[in-house]
């Protein structure tokens, strides 16, 4: 109570002393530099609608600025268009283009530097380099922006969200297109990316390296060039995305490489070249995720260990498992194999013969990719069947034990 | 009517035809005898097209048939041992036949009464025993009025009654005017009807003549023996 | 030309075999449409019987259906009909057959149950295999006057494009496999009408994997508009040319 009463005082006497200073053609105050200038701490400033070619905004006071009907920040491809230098910003509502491009110092249509507390939200950005780069922040929110660049190249393009040695962050809502990497992590802890939609972005939709102790939630990563990378880091929780159409090569829905201690549950991995793919895992639960329609469900390698995938389906993989190696150290239980074609005497749901998911061919793919020519041919095909007979060349300990007989509902 | 100049033929290695001249004329019954393997049913074959000569031309009306087809309107054939579609009848076959031909020219239907086809005419094919196909054979030669008969053996495997039809029927077309050429083994049938005689050995026109040649030549009355006559005379130039 | 392709046709059609094959592909196609609860799986089924049972009995009914024929065409041959319609018809009558049996047993099932790409690609390719494999029974008639040599024949042919040739193609990826090989694969495998048929069916049917694969053959190549094309016009060159064969042979044969 006594907070509560603290905190609208504070509010009411903020309220009292703020001032709002209006920027517009037809205003008083013609530009945003011109407002900055003159505003104090605590104030607002409203940018009305209209191009604003000011080149660097430097916001480095304790304001809020806010845009009205999509006013236009125009970098005209020379400048970073708005730097926040100060604590507690809060930049909305505006439509922020054409940063410069691939200098050393990575000009950015929003950049924070070293911030507490900065909010940017609702805005729309387009064509810069760097979409929002939050250099060494804490506590800061990025929410509900879209985010959208065209370059084709890779080297005039940058990231769509990019947060590095940051903490306690809250990426949420964001729409990303057309970027490098949709949103990068490096050196982000503490941190939750919720409900993003990430398309189409050159490389990965997600990139995330030694970020510990973060959680994303909810995303959509979609049809973007390598699916997205989750590497070098511990302790990560990824809940409830969808990793979609992520075709190529060398795409993975989901690339873990180097992940410890981490729960993978309830995504769905569907139509991607690689669902999973995974590289020096260890002691990561995978549980009620869906693999539908990928060409590999998971590629496990062989540097895997303790790992623990359970109560899954699989649904019309092309191939559900593969694997590099013969040693396997994971556990398969309890999984809904659509491949599995055993019975149920004791009618308890669990099939009564175990299921080896890895077949001949994805071995075979796996040492000498060109076969892939030959898939379900009659050739093939007979292989595989006495393969799952008389297993010889797939290692026999690759085995759910439990298999499902119906698929899970979830 | 029909002129075949300079005819080979090889088949692998072996020379089936060799040098080939003849010529035929409408009204004309020829007898084209000699014995198995001299080529007979090769230059029959060979003047329906079944057969490709390796050299040489078949003119009909003076017209080369070589690679050509509808020339084949004006032939009727009877094959040796007639092959049909197994599930096929007899009313079947004909109307196919008929469909196949699409011809405007009045039918000629007295052999399937003479033989009394139309009584069997839903019996397939393969039932048939070889004369009664032998008849259906006979019956498709004749069916289009057509101006060349050519008979390979036709009364082998036939009834004496069946026999005497045919032959009947033979002769009455011949009086029409219509070129027949007919190849057998039974040179004792041969008598009433043939005008003329080609004898065939190796490959080779041994000789052509007509009837009345033939009988003046070795002084016998009966074609068989004449022919007899002619073959010992030809065995004895061979052992001197 | 009509006439002797409907008589053609009709006797086939009244054919026991031709009426059983049609109704073991509807049979195996519904069944395995019904049975399965997804579709892919179903598809799978009716692939295999692509790359396997068409092939088998559309060459050998057809090797077998010519040459008992050869009454028949002995019997047109007196006729005044060009030798080379003959063939024709004997050609056009038995691939209108063999391409209904399949369009009825598995295409009509796979239409109703699989209406994508797939289920297109896989009922054109269907379709011309059947027709590929009547041209190639074709070839083997008229490449030996024996019967059971001709059956034979044509039983090698599809030993050899149906499991054979993917077995030489497995060992050449092995024996190869340090080689950029790629491409020389992609022109190997456009030698055996299976094959091509299997892939451009498995581009729709294992897209994820199809599109994804390294080398990028698939997407560069066969995946293209002008792959697909290519595709297809190796499918018919290998109804044409087999065919064409047999025609110039029939045209210069004694019978």
């Amino acid at each position: 109570m006594k907070f509560h009463i603290c905190l609208s005082f504070l509010l009411f006497f903020n309220c009292l002393w703020s001032q709002k200073i209006e920027v517009g053609s037809d205003k008083s105050v013609k530009t945003i530099k011109k407002a900055i200038e003159l505003a104090k701490s605590g104030d607002t400033i409203i940018v009305n609608k209209g191009v604003y070619r000011e080149g660097n905004i430097i916001i480095d006071k304790r304001i809020i600025l806010q845009g009205k009907d999509l006013p236009v920040l125009d970098g005209q491809q020379k400048y970073e268009v708005v730097s926040i230098k100060a604590d507690s910003v809060i930049f909305s509502g505006f439509k922020v283009i054409n940063s410069g491009y691939a200098s050393l110092n990575d000009p950015c249509g929003i950049k924070i530097y070293d911030r507490i507390g900065v909010v940017v939200k609702d805005n729309f950005l387009e064509n810069n380099f760097f979409g929002i780069y939050v250099q060494k922040g804490s506590n800061c929110i990025v929410k509900n922006n879209t985010i959208k660049a065209y370059q084709k190249e890779e080297q005039r393009i940058g990231n769509g969200i990019h947060c590095w040695k940051s903490d306690s962050m809250q990426i949420v809502g964001n729409r990303i297109s057309g970027h490098r990497d949709g949103i990068y992590f490096e050196f982000v802890s503490n941190s939750v990316i919720w409900r993003n939609v990430s398309k189409a972005n050159i490389r990965y939709g997600l990139h995330f390296m030694f970020s510990n102790d973060d959680a994303y939630i909810g995303n959509v990563f979609k049809n973007n060039g390598a699916g997205v990378a989750v590497m070098f880091t511990r302790n990560v929780k990824m809940f409830n995305n969808y990793f979609e159409e992520n075709w190529g090569d060398a795409a993975y829905g989901l690339l873990l490489k180097e992940i410890s201690d981490s729960y993978i549950v309830g995504n769905k991995f569907i139509r991607n070249t690689s669902g999973i793919y995974m590289e020096g895992t260890s002691r990561v639960k995978l549980e009620r995720n869906i693999f539908k329609d990928n060409g590999w469900g998971m590629k496990v390698q062989a540097s895997c260990m303790e790992n623990v995938i359970s109560s899954n389906n699989f649904l019309s993989n092309t191939f559900d498992i593969s694997t590099n190696g013969s040693l396997v150290l994971n556990h398969f239980n309890n999984n809904y194999w659509d491949k599995y074609e055993g019975y149920d005497l004791n009618r308890d749901g669990i099939g009564d013969v175990p299921f080896h998911p890895l077949s001949l061919f994805a071995v075979i793919t796996e040492n000498n990719p060109s076969a892939m020519l030959l898939f379900r041919s009659f050739m093939i095909t007979l292989l595989d069947k006495s393969e799952k007979i008389l297993p010889s060349i797939t290692p026999d300990n690759f085995v759910d034990e439990s298999p499902e007989m119906k698929s899970l509902v979830l | 009517m029909i002129t075949l100049k300079n005819i080979n033929k090889k088949f692998g290695r072996l020379q089936v035809l060799q040098d080939v001249n003849l010529e035929f004329k409408a009204g004309e019954c020829i007898a084209l005898i000699g014995p198995n393997g001299c080529g007979k049913t090769t230059l029959i074959k060979s003047i329906l097209g079944m057969v490709l000569p390796d050299s040489g031309d078949i003119l009909l009306h003076d017209e080369s048939v070589l690679k050509k087809f509808e020339y084949r309107n004006t032939i009727g054939y009877m094959p040796q041992i007639g092959r049909y579609p197994d599930n096929m009848t007899i009313s079947q076959i004909i109307e196919m036949i008929k469909q196949i031909r699409n011809s405007k020219k009045e039918l000629d239907e007295d052999l399937i009464k003479a033989f009394k086809l139309d009584k069997m005419s839903d019996k397939q094919m393969r039932t048939l025993s070889g004369g009664t196909t032998q008849k259906v054979s006979a019956t498709l030669a004749f069916l289009f009025n057509p101006d060349v008969l050519i008979l390979d053996e036709p009364t082998a495997g036939l009834d004496p009654l069946a026999a005497e039809i045919l032959k009947e029927k033979i002769i009455k077309e011949k009086n029409k005017g219509k070129l027949i050429l007919i190849t057998s083994h039974l040179l004792s049938e041969l008598d009433e009807m043939i005008t003329q005689i080609i004898f065939m050995q190796d490959g080779k026109v041994h000789f052509h003549k007509t009837i009345k040649d033939l009988l003046e030549s070795t002084g016998e009355t009966k074609i068989s023996k004449s022919i007899a006559t002619i073959l010992k005379e030809k065995q004895h130039e061979q052992n001197n | 030309m009509n006439r002797i392709i409907k008589i053609v046709l009709l006797d086939i059609l009244k054919n026991k075999i031709v009426v059983s094959y049609a109704l073991i592909l509807a049979l195996l196609s519904w069944g395995s449409f019904m049975l399965e609860d997804n579709t892919a799986k179903g598809l799978l089924t009716i692939l295999n019987v692509i790359l396997f049972t068409v092939p088998l009995v559309s060459i050998l009914f057809s090797t077998i259906y010519i040459y008992n024929s050869s009454e028949f065409i002995e019997l047109l041959l007196s006729q005044p009909i060009k030798r080379k319609k003959i063939w024709i018809s004997l050609f056009a009558g038995l691939s209108i057959a063999m391409f209904l049996a399949f369009f009825l047993g598995a295409g009509i099932p796979l239409l109703l149950n699989a209406p994508g790409m797939a289920g297109l690609m896989m009922l054109l390719s269907g379709s011309l295999i059947s027709i590929v494999f009547v041209s190639l029974a074709f070839l083997s008639c008229i490449l030996t006057r024996d019967k059971a040599k001709g059956i034979g024949l044509a039983i090698l042919f599809w030993m050899y494009f149906a499991i054979l040739f993917d077995a030489l193609v497995l060992f050449l990826l092995f024996q190869f496999a340090e080689y950029p090989i790629e491409e020389a694969m992609v022109g190997i495998t456009a030698s055996s009408p299976i094959d091509l048929a299997r892939i451009q069916i498995l581009l729709h049917l294992d897209q994820s994997a199809m599109m994804g694969y390294t080398g990028a053959i698939f997407k560069d190549f066969f995946g293209t508009a002008i792959g697909l094309l290519v595709s297809f016009v190796l499918l018919v060159l290998w109804i044409a040319v087999p065919f064409l064969i047999s025609i110039r042979k029939f045209d210069r044969k004694d019978l």
